[in-house]
């Protein structure tokens, strides 16, 4: 659905976007992550026809995105960084005029208006001036116009920023629907968190190119290393050596917490759990130890870093 | 070839126009131009006709009114400049650009949509504010204008407000800030100043209804220019892209020196691959050119009967062998002199070129090859051996010197010519200093170095030619 081969931007001698390959399929979520300035919002002016790409190809919905323009902005939802509403106009008027821009019958308007306002909890402030809307509902309108004509890819620059936690969570519930819908989506976000709970597939940008693209599980593994385990016992309780089976290795350990890596964890935690309970010690609970993608992510910048990559 | 749609312009043009009403700082100056202006045009008009007709000069009151009905006219319409001049650049300050950029419309109608929207609401309340004036006009039983007059008015009013929007509207796609583009502004609103004073002094003069046709004329080969010119050159990257006003030296020599040089490996290479690639782009402008010295000819041949010089009657060898003693023949100053002039009068011609899209640089040619035109004509009515003087005292110079004038004039037209012509990997700036930088080749390789053999032609070998037919 959105697929970018060597994609490259230059503004005269700055080199914007280097050789960024994509490939997103219907039904998933790529979150775009990178600081500012990295080519994000390039990338995705790229995709929409916006910015011409100065080599490389794109593909969205199957449209070339420079002999095909037109069909792909029809194909495309896009949440800017910017909101850009109109202050003087009312959402009714703003979704009025972006659907009949896309050629939508007026009826259709009409019924996606109220499904989508009342989905983001913006339906009592449809008649209310846009430039009374508080930031959060600028956000949430500018995501409802987004997805007003019902597109099949959806590029949504920073969705959740400045949002209280429980319009951010309506966002989340909406993109987690557009996957289920099978549409695909590209998250350019800061929020990792946010990324980790969306995302199938993380793409690390950095200077212009992409550094790292994989799902997030064997993005942390690459990154990280192997899934590290926790096992806890009651009152700070000890472990005897001969306990642990064979391959346990023991990264860390105090008060009865045991953390450790181990091979086919599938099939050796439960062995490993049987030994301890027969020899009666109080287990409390055992789990992969959280590993969050903003450590990986981190760790990836500063390998970039390290590798001579720290300059363009 | 897909249908053209303008609804999506309309749609634009609906909104912006909807928006504007809005808009207390549009609306106010609107409805007082549109309401109060011309009253004070009225009280204006008659207080005039009162006081000219005390003197017996009724003529000058009525002279007075239809100036009045342009002014009234006018004022709104200058509110569309302000409109325009923030269209593009104006949303993009203000972020809702972007949006606006993602959805599936074309340029052209992205563009028609702003120009409807910027030209149909100051219009509305040119319109009225004429209707309220020619309303207490008829109310105070004050003679209207002729039908002409009030034709030419409503139409010089119409294509006023395009040529302000259509102007406006390219200003406001390339500037940087709203602050940029009203800095600009002054490029429209000063020549449009300008334009209606000349149109004040022909209405006043009242014998010559056909310059204003003729200004109608201009006036709408500029619109249609200008629009080309922004269509050609609108670029949704280039509104998305730039943030900062700062004027970049290196950056314009850059452009204007790589284009001039044109990577050649020495001057011959120069002369051979970038000059000649240059004069082969030229073709079609210099077949223009020539056929505007051929019709400028005729025309200035023409102008002799209407303005008649009848010389006086004497010896005509005499006059030439006393004029033969002033004749700086074989000097290095009339050398001198006569190459400044011609070099300074195509600069010239590129100055004005620059601000008119290439119109105005064919002026020198006009000059020169129009009074050639009426002098040989003078010369035949005055009964004077015309071939002749013109074979020693033109050709030998000329044929060197009217080659020079001409490439220099399709180089300057050849300006207008790029600007109008789409580039969509180029800014306007890049465009613009290219072109110069085609002039500037085709200047010193070619018609400076002209100039300079006729003007040692024309002060060496030019009048001994003369001293020897005549002398």
């Amino acid at each position: 659905m959105i697929y970018a081969e060597n994609l490259t931007k230059h503004f005269a001698d700055f080199v914007a976007v280097q050789g960024i390959n994509l490939d997103v399929q219907a039904g998933q979520v790529l979150a775009l992550l990178g600081p500012n300035g990295a080519g994000k919002t390039t990338t995705v002016r790229m995709l929409t026809s916006v910015l011409r790409p100065t080599s490389g190809i794109a593909r969205i919905a199957g449209y070339d995105v420079v002999e095909e323009a037109e069909k792909v902005r029809s194909s495309v939802g896009v949440l800017t960084e910017h909101h850009g509403l109109y202050s003087r106009m009312n959402a009714d008027e703003y979704l009025t005029f972006y659907g009949r821009l896309y050629r939508m019958p007026d009826s259709l308007i009409e019924r996606r208006k109220r499904e989508l306002l009342e989905q983001f909890g913006l339906g009592e402030a449809r008649k209310k001036k846009l430039g009374e809307y508080s930031k959060g509902m600028r956000q949430k309108l500018a995501l409802v116009r987004a997805l007003l004509h019902n597109p099949p890819v959806l590029l949504l620059d920073e969705p959740t920023s400045a949002m209280d936690p429980e319009s951010a969570r309506i966002v989340r519930d909406a993109i987690r629907a557009l996957r289920s819908d099978q549409r695909a989506v590209i998250l350019c976000t800061h929020n990792l968190a946010e990324a980790e709970m969306l995302a199938d597939q993380i793409a690390i940008i950095r200077r212009g190119r992409i550094i790292l693209n994989d799902v997030p599980e064997r993005l942390k593994q690459l990154l990280l290393g192997p899934e590290e385990y926790e096992i806890t016992l009651r009152n700070g309780a000890g472990v005897p050596p001969e306990v642990l089976p064979l391959g346990v290795v023991v990264s860390r350990q105090e008060n009865g917490r045991y953390v450790f890596r181990i091979d086919q964890p599938e099939e050796k935690i439960p062995l490993l759990l049987k030994r301890l309970l027969d020899q009666q010690l109080p287990v409390l609970s055992c789990a992969p130890v959280p590993r969050s993608l903003e450590e990986a992510y981190l760790r990836a910048v500063s390998l970039h870093e390290e590798n001579g990559n720290g300059s363009n | 070839m897909e249908a053209i749609d303008i609804r999506p312009a309309l749609i634009i043009a609906q909104r912006e126009v909807r928006d504007q009403f809005r808009d207390w700082r549009i609306i106010f100056p609107i409805v007082f131009l549109t309401l109060f202006f011309p009253f004070l045009m009225n009280f204006t008009a008659r207080q005039l006709l009162n006081f000219v007709n005390q003197y017996g000069a009724g003529l000058v009151g009525e002279r007075l009114i239809p100036f009045l009905l342009l002014i009234t006219g006018f004022f709104p319409i200058s509110v569309s400049l302000v409109i325009a001049l923030e269209s593009f650049v104006g949303e993009k300050e203000r972020g809702s650009i972007e949006p606006l950029l993602t959805s599936p419309l074309a340029d052209w109608q992205l563009y028609l949509g702003k120009l409807l929207s910027s030209t149909v609401p100051p219009l509305v309340g040119s319109f009225l504010g004429m209707s309220v004036y020619i309303s207490g006009l008829l109310i105070n039983r004050i003679p209207l204008p002729d039908a002409e007059t009030l034709l030419q008015i409503i139409v010089l009013t119409i294509t006023q407000a395009v040529v302000m929007v259509s102007g406006a509207v390219v200003v406001s796609t390339q500037a940087t800030s709203v602050r940029a583009a009203n800095l600009l502004a002054s490029f429209i609103i000063i020549p449009m100043a300008l334009l209606i004073q000349a149109e004040a002094v022909v209405m006043f003069w009242g014998r010559d209804t056909l310059s204003l046709w003729w200004i109608v004329f201009g006036l709408l080969v500029l619109a249609v220019l200008l629009i080309r010119i922004g269509l050609a050159h609108f670029q949704r990257e280039e509104l998305l892209g730039r943030e900062i006003d700062v004027l970049n030296i290196r950056w314009i020599w850059r452009i204007l020196w790589g284009s001039f040089h044109g990577g050649a490996r020495n001057v011959l290479d120069w002369y051979r691959n970038v000059l000649g690639k240059t004069l082969l782009d030229l073709r079609g402008s210099l077949l223009a050119a020539v056929l505007l010295a051929v019709i400028v000819i005729i025309l200035g041949a023409q102008q002799a009967d209407r303005f008649l010089l009848i010389l006086p009657e004497g010896d005509f060898q005499q006059r030439v062998r006393e004029l033969g003693f002033n004749l700086p023949v074989g000097g290095i100053g009339s050398v001198q002199q006569i190459f400044f002039q011609n070099v300074r009068a195509l600069v010239i011609g590129l100055l004005l070129g620059l601000f008119s899209f290439g119109v105005l640089g064919t002026l020198p040619l006009f000059a020169t090859l129009g009074l050639l035109g009426y002098f040989t004509r003078i010369m035949e009515i005055n009964q004077l051996p015309a071939a002749q003087i013109i074979l020693s005292g033109v050709v030998p110079h000329g044929i060197v010197e009217v080659p020079a004038i001409l490439l220099s004039t399709a180089a300057v037209l050849r300006i207008g010519f790029l600007l109008a012509t789409p580039m969509k990997d180029k800014t306007v700036g890049e465009v613009f200093l290219m072109a110069i930088a085609g002039w500037m080749q085709v200047m010193v390789g070619l018609v400076v170095p002209l100039l300079l053999l006729a003007a040692v032609i024309e002060s060496w070998i030019t009048p001994l030619m003369i001293l020897r037919l005549f002398g």
